[in-house]
């Protein structure tokens, strides 16, 4: 029943689609300045379908429908509510109707929100990203159907990965996809201001306020996800230059790049096919992840099931999207002569977007090289942190400095008259530097560089707050706090520390300055799993403080796996970080303890930064 | 100039395009099966007992000789040790094993109670000599004749089906 009722609402989306395109190519052709009612009102009615569609498949996940396909295969009934709602959208082909979901709202909001746009202008924007649209509801209908039914019933579903069954990545997904599927209308309305000729600031207007909200959501997509790895995967890290997690940071590259990009555009009409290029660049890089993660030639949490016949639909879409793009703007190229004086806003707003490529181009290098390694020459290789964190992290110290000076610099000719502030405030921040090797201890020069580059940035940036007679809020909060994630990490890098050691129940041990005394382990019975919990009490010898903690073994009955949770203990100051592990025929269990300085403070910066896009963001609604 | 930069772009486009492709009906898991049919070009294999170099000479002295990569913290290499000590009765091969990133009081604790198959023994303390043989995990094996050229592999415990399998190849 419910899978003939998600049919049916597909097939009239489809339908839909086609209509706005026809509607929309009729209207080209009328000679008046307005858009169609009838466009409006399908267009609604298409978002309003697919929105129905969604909430049939969520239905179908929280009555246990098994004979739809896909709930049979990622649900089971005795899971929570909770997971059983965000199951819909922990799989391959649900997660593709939450693709279209925001494509199609994407498209309505855009074509109601820019009444004062010419018409063909809006009308090429729905037209393309009704395009999109189409391709993607074609690829659920005939190669990904999440409504597929299944007989004869069974009767019980099969589980969704015990991985996945987590609060923070029930939310991952729609704040991860509002980024980058959000990307899509600018992608499309870029193209149509190439078609229409509509460029300079007004086309700047038109978007700005589009990339801010899809960039403030992948950052906390990405924070969401990255929370996620640091208790679930149990190893205490946060960030793994994993290919997945670079599939996220890539578009993030081009969208925080075409975020400033665009404020020369609108403020000094130049850059325009730049920006043009960034905003084709940014949807490109999301199918591209999308394809690399869904294709099965990356493997990871995100590989739902390999086959080749989907990751063959996305590479012939992002071929045409591709050479679409690149072909309108071959054609509609023009040398543009932009002045821009060297030492000026604009200047520095360019060697952002430089520094943002460079990211890219490194991070877009280290995923694929090893793809291409093994399709060329059958070697595997992958390409881990050593690369990155070698290539990266010395350009950052320049970036940051770069940072800190840029917003300072006048728009078209600038004259820096408080050079000498500048220094004083890099003399602050070399002086903390030393004070923080005092009071604890050294670490490496290119630390130190870190460090001091991230504290210039921290300390210009706020200093700005009392700056007369206006400031830039959002702005100040989103470089403040990118300073504030740079300091974090690296104090966090270089003073955490690491235990790892076997312990059985009842015993003590003393390493460092520390004592564990395993005391006790339990077992329970949860809705869905079972758990073997551990007590274990830490003293740290010198601070004399104690603290208990409970790391758990999970065995999950569907499907039966067995995982690590780690136990944290937060504060503003160190998160302490434990995972216990069962060794095979043994009483003695595994301890991996960690000291993690500052923790919180990474996610609370980064929450920070993507504050300072909503920030801006509902500036920019207010004012246009 | 443009036509060039133009050029260079589309034909970019189209290799990446084309890796992906090439890259879609790839698996993505490790996978080292390739390597049968190659020839291992180079060994030096330092011994458990002492700091005596095992060499290509060593593996030539019998007909065929599997290489065996095992620890005594590893669980499967005990679940296949018994297989390995009915491969050891054989007279047409010749067990090489390599001690995988273990405490060498463990290994020899491991072989004294379990028994010892291995006509050679050597250690690889920190893994690195593994790698080289293509060894991503422990337990594997490589069955290699006196060419040195890897017959098979064996990736996790050799089981009773790959023990009649080895036999079969041997006699």
């Amino acid at each position: 029943m419910l899978s003939n009722t998600g049919n049916l609402l597909l097939s009239i989306s489809i339908l839909c689609s086609f209509i706005v395109v026809y509607q929309s190519l009729i209207c080209l052709k009328t000679p008046n300045n307005s858009i169609f009612k009838s466009i409006y009102q399908t267009s609604l009615l298409q978002s309003t379908v697919i929105l129905i569609c969604f909430f049939t498949l969520v239905a179908a996940f929280l009555v246990s429908d098994f004979s739809v396909m896909n709930v049979y295969q990622n649900s089971h009934s005795l899971k929570p509510v909770f997971y059983k709602i965000s199951g819909t959208w922990g799989n391959h082909e649900g997660s593709l109707l939450l693709w279209v979901i925001i494509l199609t709202i994407f498209s309505f909001l855009f074509l109601i929100q820019n009444k004062n746009h010419p018409k063909n202008y809006r009308i090429y924007t729905l037209i393309i990203q009704n395009i999109l649209i189409l391709g993607f509801l074609f690829f659920i209908f005939f190669n990904s159907n999440p409504f597929s039914s299944i007989s004869p019933i069974p009767k019980e579903g099969l589980g969704l990965n015990p991985i996945l069954q987590d609060p923070a990545l029930a939310i991952h997904p729609p704040l991860l996809y509002i980024g980058f599927v959000g990307s899509s209308i600018y992608f499309s309305a870029a193209m149509a201001s190439i078609i229409t000729d509509y460029s300079g600031k007004f086309f700047a207007q038109s978007i700005k306020s589009w990339v801010l909200i899809s960039w403030s959501f992948q950052t906390l997509g990405i924070l969401v996800g990255s929370i996620w790895a640091y208790y679930e995967l149990g190893w205490g890290g946060f960030w793994f230059w994993d290919p997945v997690e670079n599939a996220s940071l890539l578009p993030w590259f081009a969208m925080t790049a075409l975020l400033h990009s665009l404020l020369v555009l609108e403020k000094r009409n130049t850059l325009y096919f730049w920006s043009v290029i960034l905003c084709l660049l940014t949807f490109t890089l999301s199918v591209m992840g999308t394809f690399l993660v869904r294709s099965g030639i990356l493997n990871s949490v995100h590989t739902f099931a390999n086959d080749p016949t989907r990751g063959l639909y996305i590479l012939i879409f992002l071929s045409l999207m591709i050479f679409t793009s690149v072909y309108l703007l071959f054609v509609k190229f023009k040398q543009t002569n932009d002045q821009i004086y060297p030492n000026s806003k604009e200047t520095f707003i360019l060697i952002n977007n430089w520094f943002m490529m460079f990211y890219l181009i490194t991070v877009l290098l280290g995923t694929l090289y090893p793809i291409f390694t093994d399709a060329i020459s059958n070697n595997k290789i992958s390409v881990g942190p050593p690369f990155y964190n070698s290539v990266i992290i010395p350009i950052v110290i320049v970036f940051l400095i770069f940072m800190a000076i840029g917003p300072k610099a006048k728009w078209i000719k600038n004259k820096f008259s408080n050079l000498k502030n500048l220094f004083l405030i890099f003399c602050g921040a070399i002086a903390i530097n030393f004070l923080i090797i005092y009071f604890f201890k050294s670490y490496s020069l290119i630390s130190n560089l870190i460090i001091v580059s991230s504290l210039f940035l921290i300390i210009s940036t706020f200093l700005d707050l009392f700056k007369k007679p206006k400031f830039n809020l959002s702005r100040i909060i989103s470089h403040l706090s990118f300073g504030l994630l740079i300091f974090f990490i690296g104090l966090n890098h270089n003073f955490s520390v690491e235990k790892d050691f076997n312990i059985k129940l009842g015993e003590t041990k003393k390493i460092d300055s520390y004592k564990f005394f395993l005391q006790d382990l339990k077992l329970e019975q949860k809705t869905n799993y079972k758990a073997v919990i551990g007590k274990l009490q830490i003293s740290d010898l010198i601070t004399k403080e104690k603290k208990t903690l409970n790391p758990e073994i999970r065995i999950y009955d569907n499907p039966q796996t067995l995982t690590y949770e780690a136990s944290i203990k937060s504060n503003f100051f160190r998160d302490y970080y434990l995972t216990m592990s069962n060794i095979d025929r043994s009483d003695y269990y595994n301890i991996k303890f960690q000291k993690k300085p500052f923790m919180i403070w990474i996610w609370i910066s980064v929450v920070m930064l993507s504050f300072g896009g909503f920030l801006s963001f509902m500036r920019y609604a207010k004012n246009n | 100039m443009q036509k060039i930069i133009k050029s260079i772009i589309i034909l970019l486009f189209f290799f990446i395009l084309g890796i992906f492709f090439l890259s879609l009906n790839r698996s993505s898991n490790y996978d080292t099966e390739y390597l049968v049919g190659n020839k291992i070009e180079k060994i030096k294999l330092v011994s458990f007992e002492d700091n005596k170099i095992y060499s290509e000479q060593d593996f030539k002295k019998t007909k065929y000789s599997l290489i065996n990569f095992w620890a005594s913290w590893c669980a499967p290499c005990k679940v296949e040790h018994p297989y390995l000590m009915e491969l050891s009765k054989e007279r047409n091969i010749q067990i090489f094993g390599v001690n995988f990133k273990d405490k060498k009081t463990n290994a020899s604790k491991f072989l004294k109670v379990l028994g010892d198959p291995y006509d050679y023994l050597a250690q690889d303390i920190n893994g690195k000599e593994s790698v080289n043989f293509g060894i991503y995990g422990i337990p594997e094996s490589i069955l290699v004749n006196d060419e040195l050229e890897i017959v098979k592999k064996f990736i996790g415990p050799i089981d009773k089906q790959d023990l009649l399998n080895i036999k079969k190849i041997i006699n």
